[in-house]
């Protein structure tokens, strides 16, 4: 990425968009007080959220149920409107970022195919559903700032079945997390500010993955040569998630795609760091091509529409050494980017893999190119990798992700070049994917014992009692 | 939790909850704050096979202790002010695992510290049911057991893996 690219990404906003956020920012505290508790303001905000769908075919169900909420009838139909209005007008707002991003990095993207059916993902069980809604249901009428104990454990008993049935697993994640936040912030009333789009954004998500399950969908199959990039680590307290950006050479001899593969695994909050690798040992290809910064060559292997591939570890062979910064030099200009699913489309999923060298390092960690800045987030180097601000400030050449939140765009690093006390060094998120590689680091593990393993072991001994 | 800098409340990817810090679980292996209680599982010391469910209620500070099948923990006598070793390995792990701060907040008391939140802790034993803890332990467990899966979780961008507390 060039000073010049970053110039025209970070110009102006692009239209619509701040208009956009007010209508959502207007739901959002209407929320956060509680739908039973609607004064003019929020009345008018929900009459707002309608106004802004009201040319699309959301337009008359939203604007019937924002009438409905403020006159106290506040059911599923009428949440699932407002939710849906919300992620349109969200989504709307990715549209115009990530056509901004393409548009400055000169980045081909592309365009939506349907994606084909899937015969082994079945419709959701629906009573599983409609207690996920009814959860939703009491947390909007209740409002964030009513929200104590007794609320969020009503729905103990809705995640545990949730987590039971795999069709069902994204919601299960979701409200996992989003009830854990809750609990830990519980009674919401006494919180100093409350994460109100956050928390808004989760309760949307959740309304549209209750009305039928995940929309994932079906793949097919590709071949080619798997050279990655970089990988993102996603954590809460009972998931985890690695996804890996990589570029995609087709065996085909078609353009090289921009892909990602994820795999994730449950876990509990006291799994934390280096061993949340562990969990993901039924990968072990996935984890030594990150570890050892290797090719992959990959066999009939299913890939979604939206640029995901379905891992299975038959149909992968880790390869030849491949230096992610080599790919990112040579084959990522030129790759093809994924169509974004229509229903995950929201900002905080844009996460664009970028290289940027050439820059300087502020004091506050930010990226000097070419006299444009370019904020890093520093707050996002995970503790299960080696990569540290220290690292990144020190940093020559930057594999990172370009993201979006509240207006501002940031560089996610993933790996790094730096030279320290003069001498070259790299770092990758993945390069603890086998086991610390810093004997630091290791010491500290050892010294904690194996969380995995003891309670394995306990799972073992009760669980099957 | 996040410093004041503005529009954290328009922001998508904020830490709400803090970190927990790693701890070594072979003594604790279940510690929660949750239904009003500081509560968790402790090892028997002596016996594999048994585990002790021990709590401390907020704000009165009464506790309890027994194994999970109800049985009282010979640490303790009947309305008696003295805590089981167990109990107090409860608390020593629960500050490792959250924070003295945390901890004292869910208590109800003011403390900075572990020994002066353990010397603040002033109940007395009051039994308290054993099966729900136990068995939210064993949901706690179970999450081990969910087979990893390879479908994307978009949400998960919701959840990024926060660096260390600097």
């Amino acid at each position: 990425m060039q000073a010049a690219h970053l110039t025209e990404l970070t110009g102006r906003t692009p239209p619509g968009v701040a208009e956009a956020l007010e209508a959502v920012s207007g739901f959002d505290a209407a929320l956060t007080d509680g739908l039973a508790r609607l004064g003019p303001r929020h009345t008018d905000a929900l009459r707002a959220l309608a106004g802004a769908v009201s040319r699309s075919p959301l337009g008359a169900a939203t604007a019937e149920a924002a009438d409905k909420i403020a006159a106290g009838s506040i059911g599923p139909a009428e949440l699932s409107a407002v939710a849906a209005a919300r992620a349109a007008l969200l989504g709307a707002v990715h549209d115009a970022l990530l056509e901004r991003l393409d548009d400055a990095l000169g980045r081909s993207r592309a365009d939506r195919q349907a994606p084909p059916a899937d015969p082994e993902h079945g419709p959701a069980p629906a009573p599983l559903l409609t207690v996920a809604r009814s959860w939703l249901q009491e947390l909007a009428i209740t409002g964030w700032r009513g929200v104590d104990d007794p609320l969020v454990s009503t729905a103990d008993q809705a995640l545990e079945a949730l987590w039971a049935e795999p069709r069902l697993r994204r919601l299960a994640v979701l409200l996992d997390g989003l009830a854990a936040e809750l609990r830990a912030s519980c009674p919401v009333a006494t919180m100093e500010r409350i994460p109100r789009r956050r928390w808004a954004d989760l309760w949307t998500r959740a309304m549209l993955l209750s009305q039928a399950g995940s929309w994932t969908g079906g793949a097919t199959a590709v071949s080619g040569r798997l050279l990655p990039l970089g990988v993102d680590v996603h954590e809460h307290g009972t998931a985890v998630q690695v996804q890996l950006h990589a570029v995609l050479e087709p065996a085909d001899g078609g353009p090289a795609r921009l892909v990602r593969a994820a795999v994730a695994a449950a876990k509990v909050d006291t799994i934390v760091g280096p061993l949340v690798w562990r969990l993901l040992s039924a990968y072990p290809t996935l984890l030594t091509a990150l570890a050892e910064h290797r090719a992959v060559t990959i066999t009939d292997m299913r890939l979604t529409s939206g640029g995901d591939l379905l891992w299975e570890e038959e149909r992968a062979e880790a390869g030849d050494l491949a230096d992610p910064f080599a790919t990112a030099r040579v084959r990522l200009p030129d790759a093809q980017a994924p169509a974004v699913p229509p229903l995950d489309r929201h900002p905080v999923r844009i996460a664009e893999p970028v290289l940027v060298e050439g820059h300087a390092a502020n004091r506050d960690g930010a990226f000097d190119l070419g006299g444009e800045r370019l904020i890093v987030d520093l707050d996002r180097l995970p503790t299960s990798g080696p990569l540290t601000p220290q690292l990144v400030k020190a940093s020559t050449a930057c594999i990172g992700l370009l993201r979006w939140d509240a207006g501002r765009w940031t560089l996610q690093p993933l790996a790094v070049e730096a030279v320290v006390k003069k001498r070259p060094v790299r770092a990758h998120n993945g390069d603890w994917a086998l086991g610390p590689t810093d004997p630091k680091v290791a010491k500290a593990l050892d010294r904690s014992g194996d969380a995995v393993a003891v309670l394995s072991e306990r799972a073992g001994r009760l669980l099957r009692k | 939790m996040d410093s004041g800098e503005a529009g954290w409340e328009e922001r998508s990817a904020v830490r709400v909850t803090p970190p927990v810090q790693p701890r070594k679980l072979a003594k604790v292996p279940f510690v929660e704050l949750a239904e009003g209680r500081l509560q968790g599982v402790v090892s028997s010391g002596s016996d594999v096979a048994r585990v002790y469910v021990s709590s401390i209620a907020a704000e009165t500070h009464d506790f309890s202790c027994s194994t999970n099948n109800n049985r009282p923990c010979g640490g303790l006598t009947a309305g008696g002010g003295r805590r089981c070793k167990h109990l107090n390995a409860l608390i020593d792990e629960a500050v490792r695992q959250y924070g003295a701060e945390r901890v004292a907040r869910h208590l109800k008391v003011e403390a900075e510290e572990g020994d002066e939140l353990r010397s603040r802790l002033q109940g007395v034993h009051r039994k308290a049911p054993a099966a729900e803890v136990f068995s939210r332990f064993l949901r706690h467990l179970a999450y081990l057991e969910v087979p990893a899966s390879p479908e994307p979780l978009p949400e998960m961008h919701w959840f990024p893996a926060w660096g260390a507390v600097r």
